[in-house]
This record gives structure tokens, sequence and C-alpha cells, in this order.
């Protein structure tokens, strides 16, 4: 498969996973602000944004309309759901020829669905409506994605942009929010605090799942277990560095170079920071210092998947 | 036909006109032509919403399917549906045989006409086309000299405009010898057609254009260099914001090629390879839809950034195939056009079945005279220029303009000809609830590689503005599906 190729798969599904993180993200905060609870708008707007990596333009200017309307639609912030949609878009369309006609009508009806009239209006009136379309196309152009694309090496960037973005993107919320998290930590909590911590699942679909794991009893330290450590849920952070060592082995397998070793060993570091510790290990040492390094890693993964498939040098690639 | 539906049939045609040029659908009193008559009668039994209704679902077709184009020099909305008409046109069997025989035997004297002018020049030596002609055009490629290109094929994709004039007869407007576009919307026009009318598709008997992606695959694989067996065929496009990217990536998609940009292909000892994950990778055949003059910055334009810098090098010995061959715009020169019926009876000794629109070199004097006298009543062309670019149609024309165009003639008399105004054919089109005339042509795609291959259809290309001239897609034109008949 062509670099460019592989490089314009890799961040068409990374730009619609940050979508569909930022639509979900927005869509708990205001939907937890409409309890009045303890924490005032201003703050659950700055811990919304920290998760989000706090990107720039996103300062709070006292009007929780005008803000979300800026995070969904201001397509000159990379924030944005509607610059990410576009930017999608913009990287399917560079590779229209790889991905299937049926996944191109998806993500273009999603993109045509950003910029009519229409969602801006409905904005005002039913925000969760608008978000709610936003998630459910880009889950259809994954659903669509799996049953009509050929499952080769473009069908593996496509896995590797998603879950590499999906762990960058758990990892920082889970930053943001682990203080506040072990503050409370005895198992009796007010109802505002219950809700804080469903928010906190909802925001990656998690509360469902970890409630069949663990029953409705939301403790501090299983939500982060859960979230960290779970091997069968696909927003859990192992779940996810599983899904990425699975994508580059099919791609490094479909090839016939030689192994990428530094990239499998940083995989590797990975895999084994969240397989063989438990939630107690993690706690006990700097719960923070952890997730920082998680992230690290996923940045350096980047960089090696990067050099090692997109951008090598030529004179390394006659060499062989 | 019951006396309801000629009623119906009556309001949908309104004060329809009909006037000297040549209606696709009337004869000149007024009788529908025989092979038009079921599909008005389809059109007839319709409720008038019901066609609103096809109209709207194919046009959502299209803007899902992401069928655009892009139009050059306008800020906004610099990506458009490509407006097409509901209403297919039709070709019957019999006018189809001539204009596919006169297609072959025009493609086949142009390709022996630029195989001769990059090598021996015959027809130059026997002053059939002047040699200040060829050597003064803009195209004329001297790097080709002498170049043996892969089984003498120079030009393996043809677009040729086709006119119908008021007699009925079709002729030759002019030959896109370089990159012609447009195809893919030939083939979307036709999926969209069959969704929209099922069984009136299936009534008519239309011969399939389907297969055209595997034909030119075909054709390009049998262009391949020799001891290449299994070519590694891509195709190149200049981007992502080319007007014809939809196209690039449509025809990539069907023929199962990949899709390359300059940037993702490096030569090295006069092999062009192509950057993949796997390492490099070579290239045997590139179907190219970059200009000449931005394939190689190292042999043309330098300031190109779209092309592979060694590429004319790695095409001149042998090792890759480029479709078409450089240096073809020579033949598509509006003033060289003047000269095809002569090269026809010159290499085929044939007298030619499509005949060429009646031109005035502007470079000749006699004719020169007679055009700046008259350039309220003609229309004068650059020769180099397409897509409806640099063109002056007298009789639509301010004094301002003429004034300016008689200017640039006498500045630079070689760069212009001049055609009479033709008042070539119309085809009823739905604007709003009712069918009006509007002026098409028609542009069939030929493919030439073992032999020449001509799918049976094309392009029918629609002027949409009232009275207007003009269908090229950069212009305001629009398409129609073309239905050839069994």
């Amino acid at each position: 498969m062509l670099s460019r190729v592989a490089d314009s798969l890799y961040w068409m599904s990374r730009y619609l996973e940050r979508a569909e993180n930022t639509a979900r993200l927005l869509d708990v905060t205001m939907s937890l602000m409409l309890d009045a609870g303890g924490t005032n708008a201003e703050a659950r707007w700055q811990r919304m944004v920290a998760s989000l990596g706090r990107p720039a333009g996103m300062e709070w200017d006292g009007s929780l309309e005008s803000m979300a309307r800026k995070l969904v639609f201001d397509s000159l912030n990379p924030a944005s759901v509607t610059y990410c949609v576009n930017a999608a878009r913009e990287n399917a369309r560079q590779v229209r020829e790889e991905i299937s006609t049926e996944q191109w009508q998806r993500l273009n009806r999603l993109f045509h669905q950003m910029h009519s009239p229409h969602a801006q209006a409905q904005f005002s009136s039913s925000i969760g409506d608008v978000l709610a379309s936003v998630i459910d196309g880009i889950h259809l152009f994954q659903g669509v994605g799996a049953s009509t694309m050929i499952h080769g090496q473009g069908w593996q960037f496509i896995r590797l942009g998603r879950y590499l973005e999906r762990a960058y993107a758990t990892a920082t919320l889970l930053e943001v929010y682990q203080p506040e998290l072990l503050l409370t930590h005895e198992r009796e909590h007010t109802g505002y605090q219950y809700l804080e911590l469903v928010g906190l699942l909802r925001c990656c679909t998690a509360f469902e799942a970890y409630c069949q794991v663990y029953t409705a009893d939301l403790t501090p330290d299983r939500i982060l277990e859960f979230l960290l450590l779970n091997r069968d849920f696909p927003h859990a952070l192992r779940y996810c560095v599983d899904c990425i060592h699975i994508a580059i082995e099919s791609i490094h397998r479909s090839g016939r170079r030689r192994s990428p070793e530094e990239l499998t060993a940083g995989i590797g570091r990975l895999h084994a920071m969240l397989g063989y510790t438990t939630i107690g290990e993690i706690l006990s040492g700097a719960p923070a210092a952890f997730l920082h390094t998680i992230r690290e890693q996923c940045l350096r993964i980047h960089e090696l998947t990067y050099r090692y498939y997109v951008h090598y040098s030529i004179q390394s690639a006659l060499a062989v | 036909m019951s006396a309801g539906h000629s009623l119906e049939l009556e309001t949908l045609f309104g004060d329809y006109p009909l006037d000297q040029a040549f209606d696709e659908m009337r004869e000149s009193n007024g009788e529908l032509r025989p092979q038009y008559r079921a599909l008005a009668e389809t059109l007839a039994g319709l409720p008038v919403d019901e066609l609103q209704r096809r109209k709207q679902s194919a046009d959502l077709a299209f803007l899902t399917q992401g069928i655009t184009f892009t139009v050059y020099g306008r800020e906004e909305g610099t990506e458009r549906i490509f407006p097409y008409d509901l209403l297919p046109r039709l070709v019957t069997a019999a006018e189809w045989d001539r204009i596919e025989r006169g297609l072959t035997q025009r493609i086949t004297a142009l390709n022996l006409f630029l195989r001769d002018i990059y090598s021996d020049g015959k027809i130059l030596n026997d002053r059939v086309v002047p040699r200040e002609l060829v050597y003064s055009c803009k195209h004329y490629r001297r790097q080709m000299r002498g170049l043996q290109v892969p089984r003498n094929v120079y030009i393996a994709v043809v677009g040729s405009d086709l006119l119908r004039l008021s007699s009925g007869e079709f002729v030759v407007l002019e030959d896109n010898l370089r990159v012609p576009s447009g195809v893919s919307y030939m083939l979307t026009n036709r999926r969209v057609m069959k969704r929209t009318f099922p069984l009136l598709f299936q009534s008519y008997g239309v011969k399939p254009i389907e297969h055209y992606p595997q034909v030119l695959l075909s054709t390009l694989r049998s262009l391949a260099p020799e001891g290449r067996p299994e070519p590694n065929i891509v195709l190149l496009t200049p981007g992502v914001f080319n007007s014809a990217y939809f196209e690039h990536t449509y025809l990539a998609r069907q023929m199962g090629v990949d899709l390359v940009e300059g940037r993702d292909l490096v030569t090295h000892d006069n092999i062009v390879y192509m950057r993949t994950t796997d390492g490099l990778k070579r290239v045997d055949v590139i179907y190219r839809r970059v200009d000449d003059d931005f394939s190689d910055p190292l042999v043309f334009r330098a300031d190109s950034a779209l092309g592979c810098a060694g590429l004319f090098n790695a095409y001149r010995a042998g090792n890759v195939t480029v479709a078409n061959a450089f240096g073809t715009g020579l033949a598509d020169d509006k003033a060289v056009y003047a000269y095809v019926p002569r090269m026809i009876r010159y290499y085929l000794n044939e007298d030619p079945i499509l005949p060429n629109v009646e031109t005035f070199l502007l470079s000749e004097e006699k004719d020169r005279r007679h055009v700046l006298a008259n350039l309220d009543k003609l229309v004068v062309k650059a020769v180099g220029e397409s897509g409806g670019y640099g063109m002056l149609i007298g009789p639509q024309s301010s004094a301002r303009q003429r004034e300016e165009f008689a200017r640039q003639i006498e500045a630079n008399p070689r760069n212009y000809i001049a055609q009479p105004t033709l008042d070539f054919s119309r085809a009823p089109c739905l604007i709003g609830d009712r069918l009006e005339p509007r002026h098409v042509d028609l542009r069939p795609y030929i493919l030439f590689g073992d032999k020449i291959n001509i799918v049976p259809g094309g392009l029918t290309r629609v002027a949409l503005e009232k009275g207007s001239l003009v269908v090229n897609s950069s212009q305001g034109g629009g398409s129609k599906d073309t239905w050839v008949l069994e």
C-alpha cells in the first residue's frame, strides 16, 4: 500500500475518533450541568477542556451555549467536532479509491449534516440530539467499514489510528479525573458524587459495561481498574493497547521487510504496563505519572510508525 | 397513444420551440422521432411531481456519492455537483455505427501523424502540413524526437467532441489527445439513470458501457514495457485540488490500480518506484492525468511540484510506459485540427467519414482579413486552450471584447483560429416542470492499445443556460446519459 494512503487512512480514523470523543464529552458535561450540584458550570467546562488536552481558543466566556456551539461548529478551531469531521473527510477524499463507496457515502453524509443550516438551528433547542446524531454518523461509518471494506493493511491502519487516539484520549481523561477520584475514597457518596462517577464512565460509554462487571456499586478504584485494565471493554486502555498491538503485527506480517524492532518494543512495554500490573500497585505508586507514561508511549508509537511506514528515507529503502 | 396522454404531452412540451437547428427529439414538423416515442410516452404518463421526485432522488445520489468537480477562479463553493439532465439522449444503431467507424479512422490517422512528426516527418516533407505550423505549436515536444513508444501508440485515451449540424450530420469539433476527462460522469450518469428509469431503460435495449474501466485497464496493460508480464499500473493524479479528482479516484478504484501523486514516486537508475508501506515498488505503466508541462521538473516546467523528477528519462529508457505519450497535444492544436481530413487522406488513402467544422487559420493572410471583418459572426478560439477558456463567441460578444480579440489576433495570429457559429443540435431537457431544448454535443471515449475500442456512448454535454452554446462543465454546462440503441 502507498505510504501516503496509509497515512491518510490513519488520520481519517484518528480524526473521527477525536470527533466522537469530543462530542461525547460535551454531551456528558452538558447533561451533568442539568443537576445543580456543588460544581459550577465553569469548573465543569474547565475539566472537560482539560480532558480534551487543553485546546486553544476554548477559554470560558461565561455562556455555555456559545462555548458549546464553538466546540461543535467552529470549523477554524482544530478542537471542534466540525474541524475533525472536515479533516477526516479531506483525508478520505485523498484515498477515495481505498475505502468502499458505502463508507465514503456515510462520511460524506456526516460532513453535509455538520454543515447544514438545520444542524445549527436545531442546536440551541436540542444540543443532545445534534451530538447524538454525530456519534451515530461515526458509528455508522465504522460499522459500514467493518462490513464493506477489505480487512487488509488499510483496515489495520484505520484500526491503529482509532485505538491510538482512543488510548491517548482515555489516558488524558483519567489523568484529569484521578485527583478528584482519589479524594472520594469512601464508599458512601452523595447523589451528586454518584452522578459525577456515572459521568466519568459515560465519557467512555462504560456505565452499562461497568455495571455488568461490578454491579452499579461505583467505587473509584474499581472505575479506574475497569477503564485501565479491563481486557474485554473496547474503551479500556488495556483493550486499546491490545488492538494497537494486533494492528501493528498484521501490518508488519503483510509486508516483506524486517521487523520494526523499536516499534515492537514500544508496544511490548505498554502492553506489559497494563497487562501485568494490578490496580492496587498503580494506586499505591504514582497514578498520575503512570497515566502520563502511557500517554508518552502512545506518542512514541505514533512517531515510530510514521518513521517506519510513511516517512522513511529512500536510501534506507534502496539498501534493502 | 391515448387522447389523455397526448394532452399531457402537450403540457409537458408547452411552447417547445423548433427552428432550423436539429432537434434530437422532434422533427421539424413537430412529430416525435421514432426512437423518442417510448421516452415521451413514459414522461407523459408520469405525474409531474413524480418526475420531480425522481429528479430529487437522483440529485441526492450524486451528492452523497461526492460526484463533484472543482471550478477554478471562484472563492466560495469550489466543489459542486456536476449538473445533469434527467432525460437520456438517444443515438440509433446506424448513427453510432457511423460515429464508431469515423472515430476509428480519425484516431488511427492522428496516431500515425504523431509518429511521423516525431520520427521522419514525411507529411512535412511532402508539404501536406506546413512545417512551421507544427514547430510553432505550443504542445510540440522536441524531447520526443526519435523516441520509440510501445506499440507505436501515442494516444491511448482520446475524447473527441462531436456536434450534430442542422442537416443531422455529425461533425468533429475537436479532439482531446492530452488528458481528456469526463468519462466518470458517463459511467455514473448511467448508474443513476438505471435507478431512475429502470423500466424504460430495459424496454429500450441500450448497449452497455459499464466495462469501460476494464477495457482501459487492458489497454494500459497492452502498452507495458517488454519483459514485464505482470505490470504494476498506476494512475497519476495532480491531487485532490484538481477539478477532475473525483474521476481519478473513480477510475483507479474501478480498475483496481493505485492512485499515485507525484510525491509518491521516486526514480532511481532510470526506474520509477512508488513509496509503499513495504518499501519501494517498481512502477511499469503510468496512466497520467497530469499535463506534459507538470510531469517532470527536470525536463518540462521546473517549477512543477506535481510530477516526478527523472520520469522522462525513465520513459526514454523504456523502463516505464506513460499514457498518453508526451507531446500529443501537438495533434489537438486547433490549427493543426484543420489538417486532419488531409492527414486521413495522406496516411490511410480514405475519405474522412466524419467531417471537420470549417476552420479559418488566422496565420493566413486571406483568412485573417475575412475573420477580422466578420468577428461578430464567428467563433474565435485560442489554439492551445481547452475547457472553453480563451474563446470569443461573435454573436454573443460586446464590441469591446471583439476589439480586444482583434488586437490579440494581430499580435499573434498563429495563436487563433475561427469557425462559423454553429447552430448545433438541441435536445429536450427538464427545466422546472417543462421540457425545453438545449444545445448538446457528444464526447465518445476512444481507447487505443493493441486495437481501437470505443464503448458505445459517451458524455452528452448540455449547455444548460437558455440559448448558450458553451457546454463545458467549467462554464455552466451539464450532462446527459447517452443511450446507444441496439
